[in-house]
C-alpha cells in the first residue's frame, strides 16, 4: 500500500493528488462548484441535450402506456429483448461505482478517494434507468405492484418466491437503497463543509438541513468511521450479489445459451468491465471541464483503465469457456446454440462483441494508450458498446433460435425500442449533470486525509 | 470575549483552535492527562486517535448492525414461509413448499438491507442528528471546522473548568474562544 503522496518521483508513477495541495485549496477546488452562483454555458448545452433526451423518454414511455407492448419488436419466440437487454447493461454499470466505493475502501485503495463519489452518483442514476425497464416492459405499469412487491393485496395473491425473476427485485431494490444510503452517508460531512462556506442564506439552510448539523466531533467521526467500514463490507457481498442473480434470470431456465454455471462470476466481471469503462467515459471529460486534473490524475485514469483490462479479460474467459461447454457438453441443441452465434443471423453482433471485449481491449496493455485521453475516451464508450452487445447475444440469438426449427424468427428492434434505451440516456445525464452542479462531485473529507495536515505520529 | 467567574456558567465551554491533526492529538493527550473530563474535538477529517484518547470508549454500533441484519434474515425467511406456505400455496410439479434453499437469496439481501439501514439510521441517532443547534456554531471561527483547522473544546460542566481557559492557551493553541451556551 502507498501511504504517502510524495512518491519518489524515481517511482515514475503520478501521485493520487497532485503537489501542491493543502486542506484549503482542497476545499475550495471542490465546493466553489456547488456554491458558485454561476451556470456555464457547456453545462447548460448539455442540460438542454439531457433534457430533450429524457422528453423522448417520457414520450416513449407514455405512448407504450396508451398502446401496450405492441410498439416493441418484441415478438414469440424472442419474448424478451431489448427492456431485459437494457436492464441487464444498466445494473451492470453501476457495479464499478459499488466497487470503487465499497471494495476498494475495504482493500485500502487510496486512489479510489477522488472519484469514489461520482462513481457512486452513477451506480444510483444506472440502477434508476435500470429500474425503468422492469417496470414498463408490460406496458402496464402499476401491475408491477402486485407481481414484484410482496405485499398484501386485494386478490390475495404473492409472488412466486421460487422465481429468480423476485429474488432480483430483492437484490435491485436492496441494492438500490443500500447504495443511495451509502452515499448520502459519505456525503453528510461535505454537506457541513458547503453549509459553513455558503455565501447565500438559503444554500446555507439547505445544505444545513441535509448534513443534519454534523460538526464533526471526535464521537462523530468515530462513529461515522465505524458506521463508513460496516457499510462497505455490506455494500462488497451485495454487489456481488446482485448480478449474480441477475444472471439467475437467464442460468436458472433451460434455454440453451442461457443455462450456464459459469454465468454468475462471468456476469459479475461484465458488469464492472462495463462500469469501469463508464466512469473513464464520464471522468475524462469532467477532469477536464471542471479543472480537476490536480484531484483526479493520470494515476486515477491508468489504474481503471487496468481495472478495465483485468476484467475484460475474465470476460473474454466467459466467452471461451461458453464455446468450450457447448461443445464439451455433447448435446446437440448446445452445439448449435455457438454455432448459431457465429454463423447464425446475428453473427455480427457475436464478431463485433468479440471484436471489441476480447481484441480491442488488449491495446489497454499498453501505457501509451493508457495515458492516451483521447484515445481511452474512444474505447471506453467502444466498451460500453461491446458490453451491450453481449446481452443482445446472449438474450436474442438464444431465444431467435431455440430449440424447435419451426419456431425460429428474426427480431428487430422497433424506433420505441431504440427511443426508450436513448431515452433512459437523458435521465441519466440529467441526473448526473444536476449533480456534478448542487454536490460536491469529489469526496472533500476523505481527500483531505490524504494530505500532510491529517496525519498523526504514534503516540511514543 | 474575556469572562469573568460570574459568566461561567452560561458558557458551554473554552475553544481551542490548532493548525493540523498532529497539534491538536498532542494538544488532546496532554488535556486527558491534566485530568479534564468534559472535553470534546472538532475535525474536518477523522482521526482515528481521537476517540481512544478523548472518550476511551467504542461504539456499540456493530452489534446493533448485526441484531438488524440478523432480523432482516429472520424476516425475509417468515415473510417467504408465510407466503408459499401458510397464504398462498401452489403445487409446482409435486416440489416442496418450503423449498428453503429457494429462500436463500431474498433472505440474504433483506440482512444486508436491514443491517444497512441499522448502520446509517443508527450512526445519525447515536450522533444524535439531526441536530439543527449546538453552542459550538456560536463561534465564528467555528466555521473552519469544516474547511481546515482543528478544535478542542473543554466544556463549563467539567469539575477543572476554571482552568480550562489558561491551560488552552498554554498547549499551543492558535487562538482560545469562550462558547457561550
Amino acid at each position: 500500500m502507498d501511504t504517502s503522496i510524495h512518491r519518489p518521483m524515481a517511482l515514475q508513477e503520478t501521485p493520487v493528488i497532485l503537489p501542491g495541495h493543502d486542506f484549503e485549496t482542497v476545499t475550495e477546488t471542490i465546493a466553489e462548484i456547488p456554491l458558485s452562483k454561476r451556470f456555464p454555458l457547456g453545462w447548460v448545452g448539455f442540460l438542454i441535450v439531457a433534457l430533450g433526451l429524457l422528453g423522448m423518454l417520457h414520450m416513449a414511455l407514455g405512448y407504450l402506456v396508451i398502446t401496450g407492448i405492441g410498439i416493441f419488436g418484441t415478438n414469440q419466440p424472442v419474448g424478451w429483448a431489448f427492456p431485459i437487454i437494457n436492464f441487464v447493461w444498466w445494473i451492470g454499470i453501476g457495479h464499478a461505482g459499488t466497487l470503487i466505493s465499497a471494495i476498494l475502501l475495504l482493500f485500502k485503495q487510496q486512489w479510489r478517494m477522488s472519484i469514489s463519489r461520482f462513481a457512486e452518483a452513477m451506480t444510483i442514476f444506472a440502477v434508476a434507468c435500470a429500474a425503468i425497464f422492469p417496470v414498463f416492459h408490460t406496458g402496464r405499469p402499476w401491475l408491477a405492484a402486485y407481481w414484484l412487491f410482496p405485499y398484501p393485496n386485494v386478490m390475495g395473491l404473492w409472488p412466486q418466491f421460487k422465481s429468480p425473476l423476485i429474488w432480483d427485485v430483492f437484490a435491485v431494490s436492496t441494492y438500490a437503497t443500500v447504495s443511495i444510503v451509502f452515499w448520502y452517508i459519505g456525503m453528510i460531512p461535505d454537506m457541513a463543509t458547503l453549509r459553513d462556506r455558503a455565501t447565500s442564506k438559503i444554500k446555507a439552510r439547505i445544505y444545513g438541513m441535509v448534513s443534519l448539523g454534523w460538526r464533526g466531533s471526535a464521537r462523530h467521526w468515530h462513529r461515522y468511521e465505524v458506521a463508513s467500514l460496516i457499510l462497505a463490507g455490506l455494500s462488497t457481498p451485495l454487489v456481488l450479489s446482485v448480478h449474480t442473480v441477475v444472471s439467475f434470470d437467464f442460468a436458472v431456465s433451460l434455454i440453451p445459451g442461457w443455462h450456464a454455471t459459469i454465468f454468475p462470476p462471468y456476469f459479475v466481471a461484465g458488469a464492472i468491465y462495463a462500469g469501469f469503462a463508464m466512469v473513464l467515459t464520464l471522468a475524462i471529460p469532467v477532469r477536464r471541464f471542471y479543472g480537476m486534473e490536480s484531484l483526479i490524475t493520470m494515476r486515477h485514469i491508468d489504474n481503471m483503465a487496468k481495472i478495465t483490462l483485468a476484467t475484460g479479460l475474465i470476460v473474454g474467459y466467459g466467452y471461451t469457456m461458453e464455446a468450450f461447454f457447448a461443445w464439451y457438453s455433447g448435446s446437440p441443441h448446445e452445439r448449435f446454440m455457438m454455432w448459431n452465434r457465429m454463423t447464425g443471423q446475428y453473427a455480427w453482433s457475436y464478431w463485433t462483441l468479440i471484436a471489441i471485449n476480447v481484441v480491442m481491449v488488449q491495446f489497454l496493455w499498453f501505457k501509451k494508450v493508457r495515458q492516451n485521453l483521447g484515445l481511452l475516451f474512444v474505447m471506453s464508450l467502444i466498451v460500453g458498446v461491446g458490453m451491450w452487445l453481449e446481452r443482445f447475444v446472449i438474450v436474442v440469438t438464444s431465444l431467435a433460435n431455440d430449440f424447435v426449427p419451426s419456431s425460429w424468427a428474426h427480431y428487430s428492434p422497433t424506433r420505441w425500442d431504440f427511443m426508450l434505451y436513448a431515452g433512459t440516456f437523458g435521465l441519466f445525464l440529467t441526473a448526473f449533470l444536476l449533480f456534478l452542479r448542487f454536490v460536491p462531485m469529489i469526496s472533500i473529507f476523505e481527500v483531505k486525509t490524504l494530505l500532510p495536515q491529517a496525519k498523526v505520529k504514534a503516540e511514543h | 470575549m474575556a469572562h469573568t467567574a460570574e459568566t461561567t456558567n452560561s458558557l458551554h465551554g473554552v475553544m481551542a483552535e490548532f493548525e493540523n491533526a498532529q497539534t491538536l492529538v498532542d494538544a488532546a493527550r496532554k488535556t486527558m492527562s491534566q485530568g479534564f473530563t468534559r472535553v470534546e474535538a472538532y475535525t474536518p477529517v477523522p482521526i482515528e486517535e481521537l476517540n481512544d484518547i478523548i472518550h476511551k470508549s467504542r461504539t456499540v454500533l456493530p452489534k446493533m448492525v448485526l441484531a438488524g441484519g440478523l432480523a432482516g434474515m429472520a424476516t425475509g425467511f417468515a415473510l417467504q414461509y408465510w407466503a408459499s406456505v401458510l397464504e398462498y400455496p401452489m403445487n409446482i410439479g409435486g416440489r416442496p413448499l418450503a423449498s428453503w434453499t429457494t429462500f436463500i437469496v431474498p433472505s440474504y439481501e433483506l440482512t444486508i438491507l436491514f443491517a444497512s439501514l441499522t448502520a446509517a439510521i443508527g450512526m445519525i441517532m447515536l450522533n444524535g442528528l439531526p441536530q439543527p443547534y449546538h453552542p459550538v456554531f456560536n463561534v465564528d471561527r467555528f466555521s473552519m471546522a469544516s474547511s481546515d483547522k482543528f478544535f478542542l473544546v473543554i466544556e463549563s460542566t467539567d469539575p477543572k473548568f476554571g482552568e480550562a481557559t489558561g491551560f488552552l492557551q498554554g498547549a499551543g493553541a492558535k487562538g482560545v474562544y469562550d462558547v457561550a451556551e
